[in-house]
């Protein structure tokens, strides 16, 4: 016969202090762990909700990102003429030549410079990219010197007011929109007419990369086929979708350095699970020798235990779990490993999250509770019951 | 029996208890001596003597642009400048493109750099070989490790920046204090794969002739350049290190706020631990007092075997550090980390020292509780 859970509660809630303790200590390393992964959530998020399945990106041939390198405008009069590119509401195929710098911004807060995207693009860019929205002003207008911001500039650097002049390149431009893209990689990016970017950082001529929006996925998937295999283009497509999934890898070292921090401080509060699951094994001998005496078996003593060490846990997942809901959705921002430019993406405590963090904690308090619970089912009655 | 020998029969008592919270604070205190290695690379560290009279000069909008290659002849003329070279981040893959595969490339004129670089060592026959192979390589020794690259073995690079892909030979391995897991190749073997980047260069490492000139002289190359369509920036090599950390995000606040999580988590851990001894003992406590021992002497007996026991786990989580740095540099999966990551004496201090106060911290709460207790009530104690 099974002990019933409520033996475990009540002592538990018996020691309060001891049982706080080794919670809250079980909890720090939650909340650590779930900071962490909610960190690479968020920068995962950033990356894949930035690509648009119909969108096909087309880069020269052996470049992994927008930034490196371009090729000549005439390849783009060969783009828009390939099947299976839509049309766009003017009924001209939607392709969008593109210019991508990397400028320095110093930050709002006076905590240094950050590298900052520079998008020059078609009108036809913006038709590309439905799901980015203008949240206040207008978008630029072409041939003029004018920029759209994301939100997340908007909010981080100065002079990034609708009506406010930003200086890079040649000479100021004017901000004149603020968009919102839905926490995408775009969310780092400043917007403008690819010709006036150009001229600014002398690279007239030609496009860093191209866009191609597709009729539907099946002609996404040829279209970046043909462009990758025409011999005469020496360019590479490729899907959106596919390119910001590779990007990911820009979260490597949080990744690194969250592993070995989590394993470590999981280690550290095992030990201490361990310790106070002994001390209750031992404070309870005269109980568990009486519980056997009862006629409760040892395997129902180890579970017993084993239970009480893993409530113990789920306790200090709990509050581990609120410690961190205020960071939640706290905005931040990291290095791209590819671009070399800023990603901005929030901390997002998904489902997933929370899920992982409570196995973390439970494992925590398998490993803490094993062996006090062994100790505790294989002791001697009769030495319990006389000491 | 000393009052020494005391503390030490009595911390080891309970000898799984005291195992467990000594590993329970070393693991603690590993972890807080790997963030303050880090910390300390990153921010507290000057970098050798050499590299304090080096400067980098990039473009003003960012390193992405080039800059036109005969801005070299003119920093040279700059007083106080001693030797100039360009460089350019070549950001090739090896291999494939998994990220554990990626390692520094710059392509740079070896005559110079080898002047400018004087940290690393090359064998005198190995640097007069790579001077002499247009195609040839210089590579750092711990990266030839990873690869299993020895002298004479032939590798091909994949441009992602540039279009071309560099087949080169390792003629020179070179060692320095920090290993830096880069590559070196001839600049002019890319400028003539790829015509358009013919005389231009990523940026400039330049030498200044002593510390002191560092501020004037990238005041001076900035001033130079200022009206050109290509304006520059021209950092200290440290700085420059500094801004790409800075990049990786808010690192300062991550590295703070794990630190402050691991000394609560361990503070709270040896004060459970305390606690629970010290409840056990209050018989004693009150034994000891009829025997005349004074509330001091009690607290102190106390404080001392939660001080002792923090400082083994200090100890033992400084050696894992140990181990773990060592580990950590020789992973392949830990690129963004910087190589040369060791610890050093302060740190150990800092950790000791927070080892220390957090077992006196943890004690010092339940010891005088115990150290107050009313005799007769304390031997009444049933527990």
């Amino acid at each position: 016969m099974a002990i019933p859970v409520s033996y475990n509660i009540r002592n538990l809630k018996l020691r309060k202090g001891l049982t706080l303790m080794t919670a809250l200590g079980i909890a720090l390393t939650v909340t650590t762990a779930i900071f962490l992964m909610a960190l690479l959530t968020g920068l995962k998020r950033a990356f894949v909700t930035s690509g648009d399945p119909l969108n096909v990106l087309v880069l020269r041939k052996g470049s992994e990102a927008e930034l490196s390198g371009g090729f000549a405008a005439e390849s783009l009069q060969t783009l828009r003429n390939l099947p299976g590119v839509a049309k766009d509401s003017h009924g001209d195929p939607t392709v969008s030549g593109e210019w991508v710098v990397v400028i320095v911004l110093p930050r709002k807060d006076g905590t240094g410079e950050v590298n900052v995207t520079v998008r020059g693009m078609m009108q036809t860019g913006l038709e590309l990219r439905p799901r980015v929205k203008l949240v206040q002003g207008r978008w630029f207008t072409p041939g003029q010197r004018e920029v759209v911001v994301s939100e997340s500039i908007h909010k981080r650097f100065a002079q990034a007011n609708v009506g406010d002049d930003m200086q890079f390149g040649k000479g100021p431009w004017q901000v004149v929109g603020i968009f919102d893209a839905g926490g995408s990689a775009y969310e780092s990016e400043i917007w403008g007419d690819v010709n006036q970017m150009a001229s600014d950082f002398d690279r007239q001529g030609g496009f860093s990369s191209a866009y191609l929006r597709a009729t539907d996925p099946v002609a996404a998937e040829a279209l970046k086929n043909r462009v990758s295999d025409d011999q005469r283009l020496k360019l590479d497509g490729m899907l959106e979708t596919e390119y910001y999934a590779k990007q990911t890898r820009s979260g490597a070292p949080i990744k690194f350095v969250g592993l070995v921090v989590a394993v470590i401080m999981a280690i550290g509060s095992c030990f201490a699970a361990m310790n106070t699951m002994y001390a209750a094994v031992a404070y309870r001998a005269r109980e568990i020798a009486t519980l056997r005496v009862i006629g409760f078996s040892r395997p129902s003593i180890l579970t017993s235990f084993m239970l009480e060490s893993l409530l113990l846990a789920l306790l200090g997942a709990l509050v581990g779990i609120v410690l961190m809901l205020p960071f939640n959705g706290m905005t931040t921002g990291t290095s791209n490993a590819i671009t070399f430019s800023e990603v901005v993406f929030s901390l997002r405590m998904t489902p997933g999250v929370v899920g992982a963090a409570i196995a973390f904690a439970l494992i925590m308090g398998l490993f803490g509770g094993m062996a006090p619970a062994w100790h505790a089912a294989r002791q001697n009655i009769l030495n319990a019951l006389r000491d | 029996m000393t009052l020494t020998g005391f503390v030490a029969k009595n911390a080891a008592r309970n000898k799984r208890r005291s195992l467990l919270t000594v590993l329970s604070i070393a693991f603690s205190l590993l972890l807080l001596t790997f963030m303050m290695t880090i910390w300390r690379t990153f921010y507290l560290d000057q970098g050798t003597p050499e590299s304090a009279t080096r400067l980098i000069t990039r473009h003003r909008v960012s390193l992405t642009f080039f800059l036109p290659g005969y801005y070299r002849e003119k920093i040279r003329s700059i007083p106080g400048v001693v030797s100039v070279v360009p460089m350019t981040w070549f950001g090739g893959l090896y291999k494939d493109n998994r990220p554990e595969n990626f390692f520094a490339q710059f392509a740079t004129d070896p005559v110079e750099y080898l002047k400018v670089a004087s940290d690393k060592t090359v064998p005198p026959d190995q640097a007069e070989a790579w001077l002499r192979d247009r195609a040839g390589a210089m590579v750092d020794v711990e990266l030839a490790k990873r690869y299993g690259w020895k002298v004479g073995d032939r590798i091909t690079l994949q441009g992602t920046i540039f279009p071309v892909n560099p087949e080169l030979t390792i003629r020179a391995i070179y060692t320095m204090e920090r290993p830096n897991r880069a590559l070196y190749f001839h600049a002019t073997y890319l400028e003539e794969a790829v015509p358009w980047f013919k005389g231009a260069a990523g940026f400039f490492f330049t030498h200044a002739a002593s510390p002191d000139k560092v501020a004037p002289v990238s005041q001076a190359i900035d001033d130079m350049f200022h009206n050109s369509p290509q304006p520059t920036k021209t950092e200290s090599e440290h700085a420059f290190q500094l801004g790409f950390i800075a990049m990786l995000g808010n690192v300062k606040a991550f590295i703070l706020s794990i630190c402050a999580a691991v000394v609560f988590a361990i503070l709270l851990v040896s004060a459970n631990t305390m606690a629970m001894s010290i409840r056990e003992r209050t018989r004693e406590v009150a034994l000891l007092k009829t025997l005349g021992f004074t509330r001091k002497n009690v607290l102190s007996l106390f404080v001392g075997e939660a001080v002792v026991l923090s400082l083994f786990g200090g100890l033992l989580g400084i050696l894992g550090a140990f181990g773990l740095i060592h580990a950590v540099t020789r992973s392949p999966a830990s690129i963004g980390i910087p190589g040369g990551l060791k610890v050093t004496l302060p740190t150990m201090f800092v950790a000791l020292a927070v080892a220390a106060l957090v077992g006196f911290l943890s004690a010092s709460l339940p010891a005088y509780k115990a150290a107050r207790t009313n005799i007769v009530e304390g031997l009444r104690h049933v527990g």
